[in-house]
């Protein structure tokens, strides 16, 4: 049994593809780890694998796959953390869970999150938060927490989950797993539930870097439904580099410095890891990115305008939950709207509807535009000098359930130093780099658009040099 | 003194046009009217959790070809946005349209002057089950999606049109032409041609524009005409009787002919427009400039209109009539190029001057060229009449029998002893004197130059030739009589 625990999902598949391990078995499981688990991750469990898993033949050998509850499964509950969706079952599957299972990847659950992907912490679930299996008494970061929190807990051997402004790379962070942003367009968005429709992307949450890639490899491309969706230019790389050498490191002063907030033991862990890259041949400098400050600012005015919109399609109408309105359709609406959504999504609405509001929308949603073409550019210029950008992927650890609920803006400051690449739509990922006070710390690696190869295989580099311990929270 | 001498109206129209893509804007639901509700939806159109919109690139053709057709600048790269507001007919919350940057900019059609043509999809059909139709007070509220994501292109006119009769024939051309073009039913009854009205009224002679009102639901010609006509009424009465217009969204009852204002929550909206971001810029390449232009009629009926009038010597009224239908024109032209029997050339206003007599006897929405009545056959009948061969009258019961049995009118006037009678044969001189004769109070008028009486003369001499003689003529041979 703890065999199959301590197999990479991409070992699991080797074994399967050899037909050395039956895929099956494998299900079985992992669903019956799923069914019994206690950290609320999941919101729903397969009864069993798919009847024509044929694991032997598939690329990604029949491992099963957690998936976010925001990802349409056709048949299965798809939630998006919310109330108002509870017992929701769309008609038809996203593509990325479509194509993921086509390769070989049924779905074995599908995990909590933060309502419509809004929150850090996993605490705005409609069906209760999700514990950190680091720390019970802990958050698993959010949005993504149950597919970051099932895997760190050898709950499931991989996930996706979807990052707007850090809803993956932060989980991962916080529970001490490896979690992939690719570039804006890689995967299509068709039947992903959406938050933000500009800056959401579904990439993978995995033990280790080389499970992203094979994961991410079958996720990219063109999706004719989605129309912002692009051709991924190469077949992503399973990453191979041993070292770092002629690889420049770029820190910026503004994620990095006194203004992020980065707590002591998470520095500490950052700058041992840079060590560790300078030991692997990198080569280390600090670089600028000016208007990275202002991410945040902007973030907070473009996706929750983008979500107001987004969330006006739950109305009480077709499908979700309806509150009767006593025959007036405005007091349905307000009711409905009322009851189904938790208080950070309302709030976000309210900011969105503001932001876009006649009179206020040059100087809200217009200036934050601009100021997301300025990040844009300053990554640009950034690249010019430097392979890859690195920061904290969090300013901190896992933090006490309940610790930062009462004041939202600190909560948004989670996001700090992932929020610049969403802006910019570029990819980043955040690998495990040790422990400070007994949690995990995430690292950050952030290339140009359509690196993720690059960057995969300079993560690789550092997690083998890292040589990070997660088998603690499988047992 | 009536309204309109003391104001001038000022209208400009709003169009929508359904167009006739084999499939929706933004989905691969087929278009098609009728059905059993929601029988033609998906996620897109439904509005479902993570469904994505895609843009239908006929559409974008059809809106290009709409844009080509009114002379509008075509933007190589538009923008879709979404206009926000709450409504069961609206599944997203947003309608997908066009904002500041529209597919198509600027250009006419007749004397109008176009404003913009942009994109955007329909909105879902509601039943309401209460006395009025309408939302309020009603029991229950049925929603058929079938219709929702319809593509749409709306056109929206500068206030350039005058009168309510004449914002009913612009759009008569405009719906001639989008018709021609291929790209809608154009079909007000159904609903796939629909017009708004802005009005507003000044006093004559000056330029600034008074309050407008925006008139909704008049769905059809008829409608469009009584209810700007209503409406220009009700402002100048407001106007003189000391009250000023109030901005408003008013609705047209068919029923009652009446306007009335609609609630306001139905029209305060802040629509909180902002670019889709589910859809990159819409990009309009040199590839599809051409392949519009290349679907293109040959002869647009604003252009035809202006051949007939100018190279034809037709009336206004007439090339109007021919241009505008296209039907008729084609039938025309036909006889016009054909080579009828008889002497000398077909005369083109005298030809068209049958074509009105023709629909008036095959039904005013008929095609010409389903009857009976050959291209040629009506063309011989008015190089007949042109020639006097045959008079007016007789032609008309010509005309008749061919459209109850066809035939060639050189036979039927000939088998028919329809024959005009010419002034120096078969005694037309005995039947005139015999006029004079019968009706000498009139004679006498006639003679004292009272030539209004010289009526039951003529009448007479018709009675006896059984209209086959030239009335011209006939009025010729009394005066000269009686000169």
């Amino acid at each position: 049994m703890s065999d199959l625990l301590e197999l990479t999902a991409a070992a699991a598949a080797e074994r399967v593809r050899a037909r050395e391990l039956d895929a099956g078995e494998l299900f079985g499981f992992y669903r019956r780890r799923a069914a019994a688990e206690e950290l609320n991750a999941y919101t729903w469990v397969a009864d069993g694998p798919p009847p024509e898993l044929d694991g032997a033949g598939a690329p990604l050998g029949g491992i099963p796959l957690a998936v976010k509850d925001l990802f349409c499964t056709e048949g299965v509950p798809s939630q998006a953390g919310s109330r108002l969706l509870e017992g929701y079952t769309p008609p038809y599957t996203a593509t990325v869970v479509a194509k993921l299972r086509a390769a070989g990847a049924p779905l074995l659950g599908k995990t909590n999150q933060d309502e419509f992907a809004m929150g850090s912490s996993n605490e705005n679930s409609g069906f209760g938060p999700v514990l950190n299996p680091w720390d019970r008494s802990r958050v698993p970061g959010g949005s993504s927490g149950g597919s970051a929190a099932a895997v760190a807990a050898g709950l499931a051997p991989w996930a996706i989950g979807t990052d707007t402004g850090g809803s993956i790379r932060q989980p991962a962070a916080l529970c001490g797993i490896v979690g992939l942003k690719p570039t804006y367009g890689a995967c299509s968005r068709y039947g992903m539930i959406a938050f933000a429709s500009s800056l959401d992307q579904a990439g993978p949450l995995t033990r280790d870097v080389t499970d992203a890639a094979l994961l991410l490899r079958y996720m990219t491309g063109r999706d004719e439904c989605d129309s912002t969706s692009l051709e991924f230019p190469e077949e992503i790389r399973l990453p191979s580099a041993e070292d770092l050498k002629g690889v420049r490191l770029g820190v910026p002063e503004e994620l990095t410095g006194a203004e992020g907030g980065v707590e002591p033991g998470v520095r500490e862990r950052f700058e041992a890891t840079l060590t560790v890259a300078e030991q692997l041949g990198a080569s280390v400098e600090p670089c600028r990115l000016p208007h990275a400050p202002h991410a945040l600012s902007a973030y907070y005015l473009i996706a929750p305008a983008e979500a107001s919109a987004n969330l006006a399609r739950f109305d009480g109408v077709r499908y979700g939950l309806r509150v009767d309105g006593e025959a007036d359709l405005l007091t349905m609406y307000e009711r409905t709207r009322a009851t189904g959504f938790g208080d950070e999504v309302k709030r976000r609405i309210m900011l969105g509807t503001y932001a876009l509001s006649s009179g206020y929308y040059e100087a809200y949603y217009g200036t934050a535009q601009k100021v997301r073409t300025k990040i844009s550019e300053d990554f640009r210029a950034a690249f010019e000098q430097f392979d890859l950008i690195v920061t904290p992927t969090s300013p901190w650890v896992a933090f006490e359930l309940g610790a930062k609920t009462a004041d939202p803006l600190a909560m948004y400051l989670n996001d700090f130093c992932t929020v610049p690449m969403s802006l910019a739509g570029i990819p980043a990922v955040s690998i495990p780099c040790g422990l400070s006070d007994g949690l995990p710390v995430g690292f950050q690696l952030a290339g140009p658009a359509f690196s993720e190869s690059r960057l995969l295989d300079a993560a690789h580099a550092l997690e083998r040099a890292i040589g990070f311990d997660g088998r603690e929270t499988r047992r | 003194m009536s309204a309109t001498a003391e104001y001038e109206p000022v209208i400009g129209l709003e169009i929508h046009v359904q167009l006739t893509t084999r499939t929706k804007m933004f989905c691969g639901c087929e278009v098609a009217f009728g059905g059993p509700p929601n029988s033609r939806t998906c996620a897109v159109c439904l509005g479902l959790p993570g469904a994505l919109p895609v843009v239908n690139q006929q559409a974008v053709h059809f809106g290009v070809m709409i844009g080509l057709a009114f002379e509008c600048e075509i933007a190589e790269r538009s923008i879709f946005h979404r206009k926000n507001y709450f409504y069961p007919d609206n599944p997203k919350g947003y309608q997908i349209s066009q904002y500041d940057i529209p597919l198509c900019r600027g250009g006419r059609l007749g004397e109008v002057r176009i404003h913009r043509a942009h994109l955007e999809e329909d909105a879902a059909k509601l039943n309401h089950l209460s006395q009025s139709g309408r939302i309020h007070g009603a029991d229950r509220s049925w929603v058929d999606f079938n219709r929702c994501g319809t593509p749409l292109v709306e056109i929206v006119t500068e206030p350039d049109i005058h009168s309510p009769e004449r914002a009913r024939d612009w759009l008569t051309v405009l719906r001639e032409t989008l018709r021609q073009l291929g790209v809608s039913d154009v079909d007000m009854s159904q609903g796939s041609l629909r017009c708004d009205a802005n009005v507003s009224v000044r006093p004559r002679g000056t330029h600034e524009l008074g309050t407008k009102t925006e008139l909704k639901n008049m769905n059809s010609f008829a409608y469009l005409e009584q209810g700007i006509r209503a409406e220009i009424e009700r402002q100048v009465e407001l106007i003189r009787g000391g009250g000023t217009v109030v901005q408003e969204t008013l609705h047209f009852d068919p029923r009652s002919r009446r306007l009335t204002p609609l609630r306001s929550k139905e029209e305060a909206h802040d629509y909180r427009y902002f670019p889709e971001p589910d859809l990159g810029p819409l990009l309009v390449t040199e590839e599809m400039l051409a392949a519009a232009r290349r679907d293109m009629p040959a002869e647009l009926p604003a252009d035809r209109a202006v051949r007939f009038e100018r190279e034809l010597g037709l009336s206004a009224e007439r090339a109007h009539l021919l241009a505008f239908r296209a039907e008729l024109g084609n039938y025309f032209e036909r006889a016009l190029a054909s080579t009828p029997g008889g002497n000398g050339e077909v005369d083109a206003v005298e030809l068209a001057n049958w074509i009105p007599l023709l629909i008036e006897r095959i039904g005013s929405d008929a095609d010409p060229s389903d009857s009976k009545v050959a291209p040629e056959s009506l063309a011989t009948l008015a190089v007949m009449v042109k020639g006097k061969e045959v008079s007016r009258d007789a032609a008309r019961e010509v005309l008749t029998m061919l459209v109850e049995s066809g035939g060639d009118p050189r036979e039927i006037v000939e088998r028919e002893g329809l024959g005009a009678i010419a002034a120096d044969e078969d005694g037309l001189g005995d039947i005139v004197d015999r006029a004079i004769a019968s009706d000498p109070v009139a004679a006498e008028q006639v003679r004292a130059g009272n030539m209004r009486a010289i009526g039951p003369l003529v009448g007479y001499v018709m009675r006896e030739t059984k209209g086959r003689a030239d009335g011209g003529e006939v009025t010729r041979l009394i005066r000269e009589r009686l000169g």
